[in-house]
C-alpha cells in the first residue's frame, strides 16, 4: 500500500488553492459584512492565481492515474477559469445595479470551478463523476439564487430533477462498464477492451450509450436539451452566461476524454451516433431560435446550436478534431460571455430589458454597447474576421477530414440560417428608431468583461495560429 | 441455489418497491416503500459479505435520511398536490422510450461478461474483514474521490443555506 504524503497531493495544488479561496470567501461573507465589496475582486484574484498555476503545470499522472495534469486538461481548465472570472466580474456589476447580497454567489462559483478543474483532469470514472457532481450541485444552487423570482426557482428545480436523472443514467452506464472491464480507470478500460476484444460485445455499446446520453444532457445536445431554454431563461443572467460556457466546456472535456481515450475502438459506432445528434442539435437550436422574441431565450437556443457545432470535432475522434472543438469552446466562451455581458449591462433594477424590442435604436443613444453587441453577434454567426469564423472553419474541416460530409453540409446550412436571428438583433440596434430610454452605466466589472471578451473575439480572429497550435500540441503532448 | 433464490427475492422486492415509491400518491406511503427498499438493499450487501456496508445502509439511509424525509413532509405539509406541466406532452412516448431502454438492457444481459479481477478477491476480504478492506481502499487508493465527496457535502450545506435562508427585506438595503 502506498503511503499518502503531502507530495501525493502536489499536482492538486491549484484545486486546493481554489477550495481555500472559496472557504475564505464564505468566511468573509459570514464574519465581515463590510468586506462584501471586495469579494468579487478576491474571487478574481484567486482565479487568476490558479490560472497561472494551471498554466505552469507539468504533465503528471497522480493518484495512480486518477488525476492527469496533461495539456488537454490544462486547456479546458483555462476555459473554465476564464468563464468563472468573467461571470464573477458580471456579478460585481449585478451587485451594484440589483443589490446582489449573496456572498455565497462567489463561493459557489469557485466551488463549481473546482469541480470543472477536476473534471478536466479526471482519468478515472469515479473522479470524473464526483467532479461533475461538485460542479452541478453548485450550479443548481446558483440557478435558484433569486428566490424572489418564481422563474428562477422553477428553473432550479427543473435543472436539478433533470440533472440528477442524467447523473443516475451516467452512473448506470459507468457501473456496466466497470462490470465489463473490472476497472474505472479510463486508460485501463481502453487497454482491457483492446486486449480482450470486448469492443464486439453489445453490452459495452449499451453501457457507452447510457454514458453518452448523460454527457449529451450535460452539454445540452438534442434530444436531451429540453431543460436548456427554461433553465437558461430563468437563471440570473450572469449564471446563464457562466452555465453556457464553463460547465459546457467541462462537459465536453469529459466527453472527449472518455470517448477518445476510453473507447477509441468504438469510434465507428459513437462517431456516426454523434453525427446524427449533432445534426439534430443544430437543427433544433437554430430553427427554434428563429421565433424567439427574448434575446436571453434566443441565446439559450443558440447555446444548444453551438453544442451541436462543438460535437463536430468530437465525433471525428482525431487529434485534429478535438483540438478544433477545444479552440471553438474557448472562442465561444469569449463571444457568448460578451453577448451576455451586454444583456447584464442593459438590465436595470426591476426591468430586465431582454426582449428584442428593447434593442431598437440602441446605436443612437449608446453607440459603444451597440458596436460591441454587433461584434459578438457577427462572431456568433461566424462572419470573418471574428474568431467565430475561425472556430467554425476548423470544426468543419475536421469533420470533413473524418468523412462526415453530410453533417458538414448540414452544419453550413444551419449556420446560414442562424445569421437571420443573430443579425436581426443588429438590424434592430442600427436600423430602427429608439422606443424608450435605456439608462445604464458601465461599472469596472462589466467593462473588464466586455474588454476581455472583445480582446478574445478580435484577437483570436486575427491571430488564430497561436491558439489552434496550443490546442493541437495539447493533444500531441498527451 | 439458496443464495440465488435470496437474491431473486431481494431484486424483485427492490424493483417492486422502487416502482411503488414513484407511483403512489401519498408521500408517506412512498417513503415507507423506500424504507423497505433500503432494508432489502442492506440484505443484498449482507449476502455479498459486506457487513459494514449493510450496517451503514441501515443506519444512514433507513435511520437518518428517511427520517429526514419524513420531517420534511411533516414540516411542509402540502395539502394539495403540486402539478407541473409535462416536459413531453404524451406520457405514452415516455413509456415507449422507457420500455425500449428496458428491452435493450435485457437484450445485453446474456452477453454480459465480467471483467478483470480487482485487487480484492473474496478470500482476502474475508481474511482481513470487509470493514478493514473498505477502509484501506478508501484512505489509500481512493483518497482523492473521498476528499472530493467531502467537498460535495460542503457545497450541499452552503447551497442549502443559500436556498433556505429567509431573505431580509431588500427594499431598504440598496447594494
Amino acid at each position: 500500500m502506498n503511503a499518502i504524503t503531502w507530495a501525493t497531493f502536489e499536482p492538486l495544488l491549484p484545486e486546493m488553492l481554489l477550495v481555500c479561496t472559496g472557504l475564505v470567501l464564505i468566511g468573509l461573507d459570514l464574519f465581515a459584512e463590510k468586506t462584501r465589496e471586495v469579494l468579487p475582486w478576491l474571487t478574481v484574484l484567486g482565479c487568476v492565481t490558479v490560472l497561472g498555476m494551471v498554466l505552469g503545470e507539468r504533465n503528471v499522472s497522480a493518484f495512480g492515474g486518477m488525476f492527469l495534469t496533461d495539456s488537454y486538461g490544462v486547456f479546458f481548465k483555462v476555459i473554465s477559469l476564464l468563464s468563472v472570472i468573467m461571470a464573477t466580474l458580471m456579478g460585481e456589476h449585478y451587485r451594484r445595479v440589483h443589490g446582489l447580497r449573496h456572498g455565497e454567489y462567489y463561493a459557489l462559483m469557485v466551488f463549481a470551478a473546482t469541480g470543472m478543474l477536476i473534471m478536466a483532469s479526471a482519468g478515472d470514472l469515479m473522479v470524473l463523476y464526483l467532479g461533475l457532481e461538485l460542479m452541478a450541485l453548485s450550479v443548481y444552487c446558483l440557478v435558484g439564487m433569486n428566490k424572489r423570482e418564481a422563474v428562477s426557482a422553477e428553473a432550479a428545480i427543473k435543472y436539478f430533477l433533470m440533472g440528477v436523472f442524467a447523473s443516475a443514467i451516467m452512473l448506470f452506464g459507468m457501473s456496466l462498464v466497470y462490470g465489463l472491464t473490472g476497472s474505472t480507470s479510463i486508460a485501463e478500460i481502453a487497454r482491457f477492451t483492446a486486449r480482450t476484444g470486448l469492443a464486439e460485445n453489445p453490452a459495452l455499446l449499451a453501457a457507452l450509450g447510457l454514458m453518452i446520453a448523460a454527457f449529451c444532457f450535460k452539454v445540452a445536445v438534442a434530444p436531451f436539451h429540453f431543460w436548456t431554454p427554461d433553465v437558461y431563461e430563468g437563471a440570473p443572467t450572469m449564471v446563464t452566461a457562466f452555465m453556457s460556457v464553463g460547465p459546457k466546456a467541462a462537459g465536453f472535456a469529459v466527453f472527449g476524454r472518455v470517448l477518445v481515450s476510453g473507447f477509441p475502438e468504438l469510434q465507428p459506432h459513437w462517431g456516426s451516433l454523434l453525427a446524427i445528434l449533432a445534426l439534430l442539435t443544430m437543427a433544433v437550436g437554430n430553427i427554434t431560435a428563429l421565433v424567439q422574441t427574448s434575446i436571453k431565450r434566443m441565446l439559450a437556443y443558440s447555446a444548444i446550436a453551438h453544442a451541436g457545432y462543438s460535437l463536430l470535432g468530437v465525433l471525428a475522434g482525431t487529434a485534429d478534431g478535438l483540438s478544433a472543438t477545444m479552440s471553438y469552446l474557448l472562442i465561444y466562451g469569449f463571444m457568448n460571455m460578451g453577448a451576455f455581458a451586454i444583456l447584464v449591462l442593459l438590465s436595470s433594477r426591476g426591468a430586465h430589458h431582454e426582449s428584442l424590442d428593447d434593442y431598437r435604436g440602441l446605436a443612437k443613444n449608446h453607440p459603444l454597447a451597440a458596436v460591441l453587441m454587433l461584434i459578438f453577434m457577427f462572431s456568433l454567426t461566424g462572419i470573418p474576421p471574428t474568431a467565430g469564423f475561425i472556430g467554425k472553419f476548423y470544426l468543419l474541416r475536421a469533420a470533413l477530414g473524418a468523412g462526415y460530409t453530410g453533417t458538414v453540409i448540414g452544419a453550413v446550412i444551419f449556420s446560414a440560417i442562424s445569421a437571420y436571428f443573430y443579425l436581426r438583433v443588429v438590424r434592430n440596434m442600427y436600423m430602427s428608431e429608439p422606443e424608450g430610454e435605456l439608462d445604464f452605466s458601465y461599472s469596472p466589472g462589466i467593462s473588464a468583461v466586455l474588454g476581455l471578451a472583445l480582446l478574445g473575439v478580435v484577437g483570436l480572429g486575427l491571430l488564430p495560429g497561436t491558439i489552434i497550435g496550443r490546442a493541437a500540441s495539447a493533444l500531441l503532448g498527451q | 441455489m439458496l443464495m440465488l433464490l435470496f437474491f431473486c427475492y431481494c431484486a424483485v422486492v427492490i424493483i417492486g418497491t422502487g416502482l411503488l415509491a414513484v407511483t403512489l400518491r401519498n408521500p408517506v406511503h412512498s417513503v415507507l416503500m423506500v424504507l423497505i427498499l433500503f432494508f432489502h438493499m442492506a440484505m443484498l450487501y449482507l449476502s455479498l459479505g459486506a457487513e459494514f456496508l449493510a450496517a451503514v445502509q441501515v443506519i444512514v439511509y433507513a435511520g437518518a435520511i428517511l427520517v429526514l424525509y419524513l420531517f420534511v413532509l411533516f414540516l411542509v405539509s402540502l395539502k394539495e398536490e403540486l402539478r407541473m406541466p409535462r416536459f413531453v406532452s404524451s406520457a405514452w412516448l415516455g413509456r415507449l422510450i422507457a420500455g425500449g431502454l428496458a428491452a435493450c438492457l435485457l437484450y445485453i444481459l446474456p452477453v454480459f461478461s465480467t471483467g478483470a479481477r480487482g485487487n480484492w478477491p473474496a478470500e482476502r476480504v474475508r481474511e482481513i474483514t470487509p470493514t478493514r478492506a473498505l477502509a484501506t481502499e478508501m484512505y489509500s487508493a481512493s483518497v482523492l474521490p473521498f476528499e472530493i465527496a467531502g467537498l460535495i457535502l460542503l457545497v450541499a450545506v452552503i447551497g442549502g443555506l443559500l436556498l433556505a435562508r429567509r431573505e431580509k427585506d431588500s427594499s431598504n438595503t440598496n447594494g
